[in-house]
């Protein structure tokens, strides 16, 4: 199993979402958010790009250390998803 | 039945919208909506009530959201609102502009989506991103931003679109193809002043009840179409600039629009003399009338973005703009008189109507 921890922005826009959450394995994150965006319609799009590629103000965390989408994941793991603090420059 | 009017405001710190009383004399402000994002263009569908919001989060991208309930709750899309996996990765929704059972998005980088199911899916408008000026086509400096989508009342397969800073274009086939449609137009900022494309449109807009009548407003002056915008005449004589953002035509008269002139593009981008002015025109551009009362004549350094200013459909017509600055001023008698009903706000990029019942 995966422990996947989402940020509060982000579960804003998918009403009734929990911040923690224990998800069955996934080889990659990539598949891990695919597999999030088939229970949350929409959430792949708020995190990955055309390529795909991550969304460059969303960072994604495997086991603390910094990963991309094509990073692998092992049972057990934690997948942190975190807006960056660079992200809102605009606002 | 009693009328009220809703302004529906798009701010970089989300939507807001106030809803007015029959008199258009106490408005009641709602928001931030949209979990704060940074919303381009806060728009209504006046046949169904439905109200979207279109603009990009710079964490979580561009979406769609819209409200069923005039604002109190809201969905968001962005499924389909994709140039594929390897285009270039949409950054914001400029425009939303609703045509029958169809809505549209005008997008940056510059392109067309269409939905058929309210904005919960899209789909790209590939004719316009096919043409072959394509590879031309140079940002202003808000972007490269489809920022104007002007359908043909009653004919589906026509429709004019603007782009900064690329010009007017045109479809006759329901956006299979498209032709530029910018004789006339200078682009000041090129060698030639009046390319086939290239020009920095700012706003463009059709006259009720004649269709091919066009104005816009554009950074190289203002301009008049009465040949579907295959060829402008400049409108720019008796304006205080030539430089400006809005423009909106009275909701029933083809010869009278309005205007914001702002004082240069390298020389601030506010009022011309720090003095706030709507300008108006009742015979079609010919002439013009600075419309001030009420409006701050002092150290009022205001800019109002192309989608920022605003008429409701009630008789007579009420008007409303507002600033970068957070300011949303209101007039009820089609601008012979003004107040500022609400301030404080974050800056403002987009004000529209909705009229409902009350």
């Amino acid at each position: 199993m995966i422990e996947v921890r989402l940020p509060s922005s982000l579960v804003a826009l998918f009403p009734g979402t929990a911040r923690r959450m224990t998800r069955p394995d996934a080889a990659t994150v990539l598949a891990l958010i695919e597999a999030l965006d088939a229970d949350h319609p929409g959430m792949r799009d708020r995190l990955c790009e055309p390529g795909p590629t991550r969304r460059p103000y969303v960072n994604l965390y495997v086991d603390g250390e910094p990963a991309e989408l094509d990073s692998p994941l092992h049972p057990g793991a934690t997948v942190h998803i975190l807006p960056a603090v660079a992200g809102g420059a605009g606002a | 039945m009693t009328k009220r009017a809703l302004i529906l405001v798009g701010t970089k710190k989300g939507g807001f919208i106030l809803d007015g009383d029959a008199e258009r004399r106490d408005w009641s402000l709602r928001g931030p909506l949209n979990e704060g994002w940074p919303i381009r263009h806060l728009a209504a569908d006046p046949r169904s009530g439905q109200i979207y919001a279109g603009g990009g989060s710079e964490w979580y991208g561009p979406a769609v959201w819209r409200s069923d309930d005039l604002g109190a709750s809201w969905t968001h899309s962005s499924e389909g609102l994709t140039y594929g996996e390897d285009g270039p990765a949409i950054e914001t929704v400029w425009n939303l502009t609703p045509a029958g059972d169809t809505l549209y998005a005008g997008v940056a980088p510059a392109g067309l989506f269409k939905s058929m199911d309210g904005g919960r899916t899209w789909a790209h408008v590939t004719g316009l991103s096919d043409h072959p000026s394509r590879s031309t086509w140079q940002p202003g400096a808000g972007g490269l931003c489809l920022h104007s989508i002007v359908p043909h009342p009653s004919d589906p397969s026509k429709m004019w679109i603007a782009i900064s800073a690329v010009g007017t274009f045109a479809t006759e086939d329901g956006g299979t193809t498209w032709e530029p449609r910018n004789t006339g137009v200078r682009a000041d900022f090129l060698p030639d002043p009046y390319p086939v494309t290239g020009q920095c449109v700012h706003k463009l807009v059709m006259a009720p009840g004649r269709p091919e009548r066009l104005y816009q407003e554009n950074h190289c002056g203002t301009y008049r179409s009465d040949d579907a915008a295959r060829t402008w005449v400049s409108l720019e004589d008796g304006l205080p600039s030539t430089f400006g953002f809005p423009m909106v035509t009275h909701p029933r008269d083809a010869d009278t629009a309005y205007t914001i002139p702002l004082n240069g593009d390298s020389t601030g981008r506010y009022m011309p003399a720090g003095q706030a002015a709507v300008w108006k025109t009742t015979d079609a551009g010919a002439t013009w009338t600075d419309l001030r009362i009420g409006l701050p004549q002092e150290g009022a350094f205001l800019t109002v973005l192309r989608e920022a200013m605003a008429v409701d459909t009630l008789s007579p017509h009420g008007i409303y703009f507002g600033t970068t600055s957070g300011e949303l001023f209101a007039s009820d008698d089609e601008g012979a008189t003004w107040r500022t009903i609400a301030e404080h706000l974050p800056s403002i990029s987009s004000v529209e109507t909705l009229v409902t019942d009350a």
